[in-house]
């Protein structure tokens, strides 16, 4: 519960309506899609424009009360669960797009607003927003920004860092931040636009963000190669890539997955085939053609079963959204589903798949892999069930050992999905003691008093490397 | 908090833990994709706490014994209009409609009503609804206040708006009612000409058998046009949906019973209902009772057969239709789509009308607001999402709005009354609409056929 006083003050900055503590608020803002993580916080409030933020944020400085930046709490890392309590920041009055320059092709946003809305919009008038992370129906680009997300387009078009050019930002003392701007290039001084991207909620909050657009493509194909193994596609993968073709989309999704996606989506998805591989191109049309020719070819001669192409773009289209609820789809499964996001160098891919499924039957675990094989991103997804404590320990065992394992390709623990609470006993596996003093040393300048999302990214304690018996 | 209530909250935490389906509520991943779909999620302007994710969270939360179930839990189940949209939204399928019936149920049972409202539940639940004797002597005397001059007197001394605004307004747009007497004398049987392609049975269900007499005139005439021989078994009774849906699952579990055991006699291909609300409860007779083993077989053999009126007449076919020109539109039953997984059928068959231009709704799988009692109880967002589905109704320039459930389509009559286009727009069942559309076109022929006839010179 907040001090009374607090409360008050809180409340003369927002109003009676936009601060909320009853039962149910706490209860409706004390989780996220992270399974097994949920704490209460002691309200939730909702400002209504930058300077009510810079106010709040005054008053729990002072106090030295958290606060945890929400958009709609899709991220997979325990990022927006009020570990500590205090105050969940949710951004429902601050979702518009204040302007959409189609001279500078840039667009300003404010960061409540729901990617998808955003992106229909943009494309409303021939633009073009290509980070399209699975779940664009509900995030909001507040939370794609704080998590640096990515998307099935992020293979030709990178990720949301990419697109971010200009920000303001409210530091942890009150101060407003404005960084870039509608500028194809800034150097004066330090990147703060790149340093708040992905800083999941743990350095300041972000009150409007400019965008860049790019032309919409005029045509796009997507298709669908079917193999017997996963690791057939993942060969591909790398098989595409090496022949200097960038596709928009290279998304790979093992049989299990393909059936629960199936019986989700009833689109007709070959579910008897060991792996499919989703492949999508956009550009002016002779290049898609030409593209996906070579493409076809490239699967077949990488032993692909079969190759279909979409016959229209309606079929494209379900194809892809079918694949966006592949993580959800697989919680039909299992009670629980733990979805980690290990990144390996793409020629990696293959490779990794293989330890994968090695390492699940050593550790006697279910996982299925899904994933942006272009990007060289693979979503392992364990099913379990948080009640079965034994079977939780083995299941962090396992996930321990594929960390190390991407590591030891060269990759990271996390491509996408962020640190949150979910990762950061392994951060120092990524980035060694010095980088986490490094980062710390950011964090304390910043945030001194510790109120901005605390128990984030930097844990009490790391985790000790295990090391893999070979 | 006083004793008593205490008693009852801990009495609710008790048979929260008992019964609700745990797995289910484990089912829920938090991945927000069902957001979009609910209403009342956007109509508060994304308040986590009414939509399905925050509900379900509650009800897990009071399960684990981390929420007392306070007045503004039951208030937020309550504002859950049940429509199910975020069931088909829910990648890992969870099955949001049996958790709200379950907590729904639990909540009833360990409420302290006050007289008048238990009386009034007494009333509904254990005479109106299940009897269809009580039911068309309700409808009678409803009949004789509009027949016989008191309704004309009521509206123009303004006594209906006594009642209160909304009951005034629903008063309104009720359809022109039957007689007893034409209520009594209901077919069992209808055999088509020729030859017969199905033998289905039909579920006349209470409402559509009082209220709404007409509309079901016009299913037993379409089914036989689609060349389907129809019984009409005597002995069924109120589906129970609206019983089911009010934490009444006990009695609902009766009637189920009842109804199964009224159509397995019959020897039928389907068991054909016309309205969505009530069909989907139909098709979930095996989960209502899923418990009684003994019954489970039954229900499913039940279930299998059930099947939306327009299902049918797409499968099998219709005689040519035609209307005047005009542009009609559809709105979704949430039950029909999201239960019953009807939603092309109704459209293709009303595309396939001469004459007339299909407009598909923006958003038209969206709830209406009506929602079985709801428009009663949560009058207020209920006209919230009324008003907002109206704007999507006149973006489509539509004459004619077509829904597929009796509450829907006075839902929709209310609408259009409350926007003042009661003399351009009308609201219309499917089964009215593709009924007029028959008779339109024979006619036309018939004219043209006269015609042809007088120009034929006249053989002596
Ligand atoms: C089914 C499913 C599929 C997914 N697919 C993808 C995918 O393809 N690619 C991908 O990258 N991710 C994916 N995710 C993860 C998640 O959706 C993304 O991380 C998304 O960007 C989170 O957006 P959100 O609005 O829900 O943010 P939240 O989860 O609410 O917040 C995310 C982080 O941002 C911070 N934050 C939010 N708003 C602000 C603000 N205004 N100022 C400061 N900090 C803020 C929060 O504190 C938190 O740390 C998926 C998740 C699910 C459940
Ligand atoms: S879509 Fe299903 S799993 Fe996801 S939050 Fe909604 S109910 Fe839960
Ligand atoms: S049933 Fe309808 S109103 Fe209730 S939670 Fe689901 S979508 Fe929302």
């Amino acid at each position: 519960m907040l001090k009374q006083e607090v409360r008050d003050m809180l409340v003369s900055i927002v109003g009676d309506d936009n601060l909320r503590d009853s039962q149910q608020d706490l209860i409706a803002y004390s989780y996220d899609a992270t399974p097994n993580y949920q704490a209460l916080p002691d309200a939730v409030i909702k400002p209504r424009n930058t300077k009510d933020v810079s106010e709040i944020v005054k008053v729990c400085n002072e106090y030295k009360i958290p606060i945890v930046p929400r958009g709609n709490a899709t991220n997979l890392c325990a990022g927006t669960t009020p570990l500590e309590g205090g105050i969940v920041m949710i951004f429902t009055h601050m979702n518009q797009i204040l302007e959409l320059d189609e001279e500078n092709l840039t667009v300003t946003v404010q960061p409540g607003i729901i990617t998808l809305n955003m992106i229909e919009a943009v494309e409303a008038k021939g633009l073009f927003y290509p980070p399209d992370p699975s779940s664009m129906k509900i995030s909001t680009i507040g939370g794609n920004i704080n998590e640096c997300s990515g998307g099935l387009r992020g293979l030709k078009y990178g990720v949301t860092r990419d697109y971010v050019i200009g920000l303001e930002f409210v530091m942890p003392n009150g101060d407003i931040v404005r960084t870039g701007g509608k500028l194809a290039k800034d150097v004066a001084g330090y990147d703060l636009t790149r340093l708040m991207v992905g800083s999941e909620g743990t350095l300041g909050i972000i009150t409007e963000a400019t965008l860049k657009l790019i032309p919409k493509p005029e045509s796009k194909k997507t298709m669908l190669a079917m193999y017997n193994s996963l690791e057939a596609a993942g060969k591909t993968v790398s098989a595409i890539i090496a022949n200097k073709i960038i596709p928009t989309t290279l998304e790979f999704l093992d049989q299990p997955t393909i059936q629960v996606v199936e019986d989700f989506a009833k689109i007709g998805l070959p579910t008897e085939v060991g792996a499919i591989l989703l492949i999508e191109q956009d550009g002016p049309l002779e290049v898609v053609e030409r593209d996906s020719n070579k493409i076809a070819e490239i699967c077949e001669e990488g032993g692909a079963i079969s190759v279909k192409i979409a016959e229209t773009p309606e079929e494209g289209e379900a194809l892809t959204t079918a694949r966006r609820a592949a993580l959800s789809a697989l919680a039909r499964l299992k009670p629980t589903t733990i979805l980690e996001d290990a990144t390996v160098p793409r020629s990696k891919i293959a490779e990794m798949v293989r330890a994968i499924e090695e390492i699940a039957e050593r550790n006697n675990v279910r996982i299925c892999t899904f994933g942006h094989a272009g990007d060289g991103n693979l979503h392992p997804t364990c099913m379990t069930d948080a009640r079965d404590k034994e079977e939780m320990e083995r299941v962090e065992k396992a996930f321990e050992e594929v960390f190390e394992k991407a590591i030891e390709l060269g990759g990271t623990i996390t491509g996408e999905h962020g640190v949150g609470v979910m990762k950061s006993p392994y951060l120092a596996w990524k980035i060694g003691e010095t980088g986490v003093n490094a980062m710390l040393a950011i964090k304390q300048s910043f945030d001194p008093n510790n109120i901005m999302n605390p128990g984030k990214m930097f844990a009490k304690e790391s985790r000790k490397r295990v090391v893999v018996q070979k | 908090m006083s004793n008593s209530k205490i008693n009852r909250t801990n009495q609710i935490v008790k048979d929260f833990q008992e019964k609700m389906d745990y797995d289910e509520l484990m089912n829920c991943m938090r991945c927000g994709f069902c957001l979009p779909s609910c209403p009342t999620y956007r109509e508060t302007g994304g308040n986590e706490a009414a939509s399905p994710r925050g509900r379900i969270a509650m009800m897990k939360a009071v399960v684990d014994g981390k929420m007392t179930p306070d007045e503004d839990f039951e208030k937020q189940l309550s504002l859950c209009l049940g429509c199910r949209a975020c069931e088909p939204a829910c990648p890992p399928g969870v099955k949001y409609g049996h958790l709200l019936e379950d907590a729904v149920d639990i909540l009833q049972k360990n409420k302290k009503q006050s007289s008048s409202v238990k009386f009034l539940r007494g009333f509904l639940f254990d005479h109106l609804f299940p009897k269809k004797s009580n039911m068309i002597t309700f409808t009678g005397l409803m009949w004789f206040y509009q027949k016989s001059g008191i309704q004309k007197f009521a509206r123009a001394t303004k006594l209906t708006r006594l009642v209160g605004k909304q009951m005034s307004a629903m008063e309104r747009v009720l359809p022109d009612l039957p007689s007893p007497k034409q209520m009594k004398n209901r077919p069992t049987y209808v055999q088509p000409e020729g030859e017969v392609k199905k033998r289905v049975a039909f579920f006349s269900n209470c409402m559509m058998d009082t209220l709404f007499l007409d509309t079901n005139d016009s299913t037993l005439f379409l089914l036989k046009k689609a060349k389907c021989e129809v019984v009409i078994p005597e002995d069924q009774t109120c589906c129970g949906a609206i019983l089911a849906h009010s934490g009444e699952k006990d009695k609902a579990k009766e009637l189920a019973k009842k109804n199964i055991e009224a159509f397995e006699k019959e020897n039928v291909d389907y068991i054909i209902s016309n309205a969505g609300g009530c069909g989907a409860l139909l098709a979930e007779y095996d989960h209502l009772l899923k418990d009684e083993l003994d019954w489970l077989p039954r229900a499913k053999a039940f279930v299998r057969k059930v099947k939306d009126i327009s299902e049918i007449l797409y499968a099998v076919g219709l005689p040519e239709m035609e209307l005047p020109p005009q542009i009609i539109t559809y709105q979704d039953s949430c039950h029909l789509r999201n239960v019953m997984k009807t939603a092309a059928a109704p459209r293709k068959l009303l595309q396939s009308i001469k004459g007339v231009a299909y407009k598909e709704m923006v958003e038209a799988d969206r709830c209406c607001g009506s929602a079985g009692t709801y428009n009663i109880i949560e009058q207020e967002m209920s006209m919230q999402i009324l008003d907002h589905k109206m704007v999507k109704v006149l973006d489509t320039k539509a004459t004619t709005i077509v829904t597929a459930n009796p509450g829907c389509l006075l839902q929709m009559k209310l609408g259009i009354d409350r926007e003042g286009y009661s003399n351009t727009m009308r609201g219309v069942h499917i089964v009215d609409l593709l009924a007029e559309a028959i008779k339109f076109s024979e006619e036309q022929k018939k004219n043209v056929l006269d015609k042809e006839g007088k120009k034929q010179p006249v053989n002596t």
